[in-house]
């Protein structure tokens, strides 16, 4: 595809999508890949350091940490992706109308979406697990209720700077269908924006959970998350430092490869770079467009 | 064929709760035959685009009808095949993401007249010719373009769906006085061709003499003066004096 | 005498290695008017931001630029910078975006001649509302509290005129000042350029490509096409006996649209 061709100029961009993609099937196939159960306890083996049956060590309980990894992928990747899919879906369809229709209509969805901003992040999210109780579930239910409205903002931005391209004016007047408009010639333009954003936020909200279970109100032992492994080697931390290290670089990592990606997404979906005989036009490389998201990077 | 009636527009200043409105259009009315060039001329900030806006149905009017052969132009399906635009900038006429084949059947292809498997390329080919532009344009992209070649494509769009009336809001502005010209005569013949009406909004008095047939002198959102362009040298309202005095001419 | 005599001027962008301007040799009279009139993309603007040095930085230019007998490309920047405003004054093509949209006209034009002057604020107060007289803008104190969206591009287009007024620069280099303005703040923009030249006795560089306005107020005019100087000569000579081709098709073009007009004014059909 073009996009992945345009990508594959970018060193970085390409290694942080193999990086990334690795990842998610390593969590799909979590219990094909993991060498060990998890959940495993075998207290002979406490603070066991690497080994070659063990590659990462062991736990304060003995549980292979290389597995607990790979089994940690799923909440705090995996879920986290599917709780800012929707998230930005939510978003993306009230971004979408309030940009689009404009007038009453944007100003009283902006007006709800002003509400929902209000309110502090963390301490939304602290009320509605106390109210719910701790848990994952709980815990992506209430990002994507706080992170919507947010959405809505930045892609009603977008659109509505190009809802008022002439190309748009010009299909209006022909009598072309609203929703045909905004799918056939908004959907695309502003795709970019809202990829550039959303893998932004894939960043801002996988430490969020991270963080969250480290505070102990995300997921419950004994699952498997990073931010729950930073927890309980924090007991440790001075003695046995290298059981932090493991959570901590595949957080890193991730949240990086995200970051990468979000950055030559931007270059890469630029309709400029677009040639009739196929290829990329270098003098166009180096303008990048500034979109508004960038001031306001949740 | 196309009837403006009473039309006022204005614009609320301030929020969403506030009084105050700008008055931006004040009791236009006049008439568009079938087949005559009308020309719209009036100076910058004087309502001339939302005049077209209006005729487009882009946007509504607080009062008064806009009718195409009787029927409401506020009606998406009136306007559907009937009616059709060119705007000033080239540069955002046309969605940077579709090429100029996509682009100019896409007018076609809304109104679904238009048949997956026949003459597709053929169609997009003569319109191609029509204005100028030889079939190897097909596959280039808008930012490729330069602005007479994209002015072009925009032509060939807006005549794709041989619809009953263009609107032209300031379309050759933003062109080299030499493509100007060749614009105009592209006009000019498309208009033999296709029996289309115009609607040519514009500030340059000399090209709206060129290509139209009558003129409507606009002023302040009102209309000063509905002259044919024969008879431009006997204006009476002193405005329409007062421009021509003031034309700078080759 | 020449103020501005321009020798191998070449312009080149580093990112793409593509030449703008190929090997440009001009001069322009000392109180006259040079009109350099050309298609978009013919290197009109790049020619005279050369001159102010006011290009991009990633596009570079070689060649000898004399001003009043000093080479402009030798200059360091904060000698350049002392030249601007004071010596070399530029009007630009969208009044719109030449003024700060964040603040009102008044403190962008007393910031400008506070900088090459150092009046106090009555003095620099009293002389741009004369200059705004003189260019015809009724209630000048009024217009100098406003933002630059609220004026139009005409009112625009003549403060900067007035600014120019005040400066009283050498050289006025002015971009296409009439291609954004309607007729009647053309006519208007142009007849204040021609006073404004007759009062001060400055030497202008115009750029246009309206060969209407160009025959209005140039004395000599050159032909730009692509980066090259394809014409040069007075006014007279170029547009009523063009020699170049390239020239005898601009004035052919607009010819016909005048000459259409002309015929209709005068009652023949």
């Amino acid at each position: 595809m073009r996009i992945l061709k345009n990508l594959s100029k970018d060193k970085l961009a390409m290694t942080s999508l193999v990086v990334i993609i690795v990842m998610i099937i390593a969590g799909i196939f979590a219990p094909l890949i993991a060498p060990h159960d998890p959940g495993q306890v075998n207290m002979k083996l406490r603070y066991a350091s690497s080994s070659w049956d063990y590659l990462l060590g062991n736990d304060h309980l003995g549980r292979c940490v290389l597995s607990r990894l790979i089994y940690g992928i799923r909440p705090s990747v995996l879920w986290v992706l599917v709780a800012l899919s929707l998230s930005v879906l939510i978003g993306a369809i009230v971004g979408f109308i309030a940009g689009y229709f404009k007038g009453k209509v944007d100003a009283w969805i902006m007006r709800v979406c002003d509400i929902m901003l209000s309110f502090p992040g963390y301490v939304m999210t602290l009320a509605v697990v106390g109210i719910l109780g701790a848990g994952l579930e709980n815990i992506l239910i209430a990002f994507v209720w706080m992170k919507w409205a947010w959405f809505a903002r930045v892609i009603r931005t977008s659109v509505m700077q190009f809802s008022d391209m002439d190309y748009v004016k010009f299909a209006k007047a022909s009598g072309t269908p609203n929703l045909r408009i905004i799918t056939k010639h908004i959907v695309p333009v502003t795709f970019a924006d809202i990829a550039v954003i959303a893998s932004g936020s894939m960043c801002s909200m996988m430490l969020q959970i991270s963080g969250l279970s480290f505070l102990g109100l995300g997921i419950q032992a004994p699952h498997a998350e990073w931010g729950m492994m930073l927890n309980e080697a924090r007991e440790v931390m001075f003695s046995r430092p290298e059981l932090m290290l493991a959570p901590g670089l595949a957080i890193v990592v991730v949240v990086s490869a995200f970051n990468f990606l979000s950055d030559a997404l931007q270059v890469a979906l630029d309709p400029k770079l677009m040639t009739s005989q196929g290829k990329s036009d270098k003098s166009y490389e180096s303008e990048v467009r500034k979109p508004a998201y960038e001031y306001s990077r949740g | 064929m196309l009837k403006v009636e009473g039309i006022e527009k204005s614009y609320n200043q301030g929020g969403l709760f506030s009084k105050n409105k700008q008055q931006v259009l004040k009791q236009v009315t006049f008439e568009c035959q079938q087949g005559e060039c009308l020309g719209i001329i009036g100076e910058s900030g004087s309502g001339k685009s939302t005049l077209g806006r209006l005729i487009l149905g882009i946007e509504r009017p607080d009062c008064g009808t806009i009718s195409l052969d009787g029927k409401d132009v506020q009606d998406r399906r009136v306007r559907m095949g009937n009616i059709s635009a060119v705007f000033q900038n080239y540069t955002s006429s046309i969605n940077p993401f579709l090429t100029v084949e996509a682009a100019i059947m896409e007018p076609m292809q809304a109104q679904q007249k238009l048949r997956k498997d026949q003459g597709n390329s053929e169609k997009v080919d003569l319109l191609l010719s029509q204005v100028g532009l030889d079939p190897s344009y097909r596959s280039k992209y808008p930012h490729e373009l330069s602005g007479g070649e994209a002015q072009r494509v925009c032509i060939a769009r807006a005549i794709s769906t041989a619809p009953k009336l263009i609107v032209f809001d300031e379309a050759i502005s933003s062109l080299d006085v030499s493509v100007q010209i060749q614009v105009l005569q592209l006009l000019k013949e498309l208009k033999e061709i296709y029996k289309l009406s115009y609607v040519f909004i514009t500030h340059d008095i000399q090209a709206a003499a060129y290509i139209c047939d009558r003129v409507i002198i606009f002023r302040e959102g009102q209309v000063v003066e509905i002259v044919p362009t024969k008879q431009l040298k006997d204006v009476q309202s002193d405005y329409a004096k007062r421009l021509l005095k003031h034309l700078i001419t080759f | 005498m020449n103020i501005v005599e321009v020798e191998h001027l070449k312009v080149w962008d580093t990112n793409t290695g593509k030449v703008i301007i190929h090997n440009s040799s001009f001069e322009v009279k000392q109180g006259s008017c040079m009109a350099i009139v050309g298609e978009s993309g013919s290197g009109k603007s790049v020619t005279c931001r050369a001159i102010m040095r006011l290009n991009k930085p990633w596009i570079r230019q070689s060649g000898t630029m004399l001003f009043q007998g000093e080479d402009l490309n030798q200059l360091s920047e904060p000698e350049m910078r002392r030249k601007r405003g004071k010596h070399l004054c530029m009007i630009l093509q969208n009044g719109m975006s030449a003024f700060d949209p964040s603040c009102v006209i008044g403190v962008h034009i007393r910031e400008t001649l506070q900088q090459h002057f150092g009046w106090n604020t009555r003095v620099i107060e009293q002389k741009i509302i004369h200059a705004m007289e003189s260019v015809m803008l009724r209630h000048p104190r009024e217009i100098l509290n406003q933002y630059p969206h609220q004026l139009s591009g005409g009112m625009l287009q003549r403060i900067m005129i007035a600014l120019a007024l005040v400066l009283e620069p050498d050289l006025i280099i002015a971009d296409e000042p009439t291609t954004a303005l309607d007729t009647i703040s053309q006519y208007e923009v142009v007849e204040q350029l021609i006073q404004l030249r007759e009062r001060m006795g400055c030497s202008m560089m115009f750029i246009s490509h309206d060969l209407g306005v160009v025959q209005k107020i140039a004395d000599d005019v050159m032909v730009m096409k692509d980066g090259e100087i394809v014409e040069r000569g007075s006014m007279h000579s170029v547009l009523t006996e063009p020699k170049h081709a390239y020239t005898q098709y601009l004035v052919s073009t607009r010819l016909e649209l005048s000459n259409h007009f002309k015929a209709l004014m005068q009652g023949e059909s």
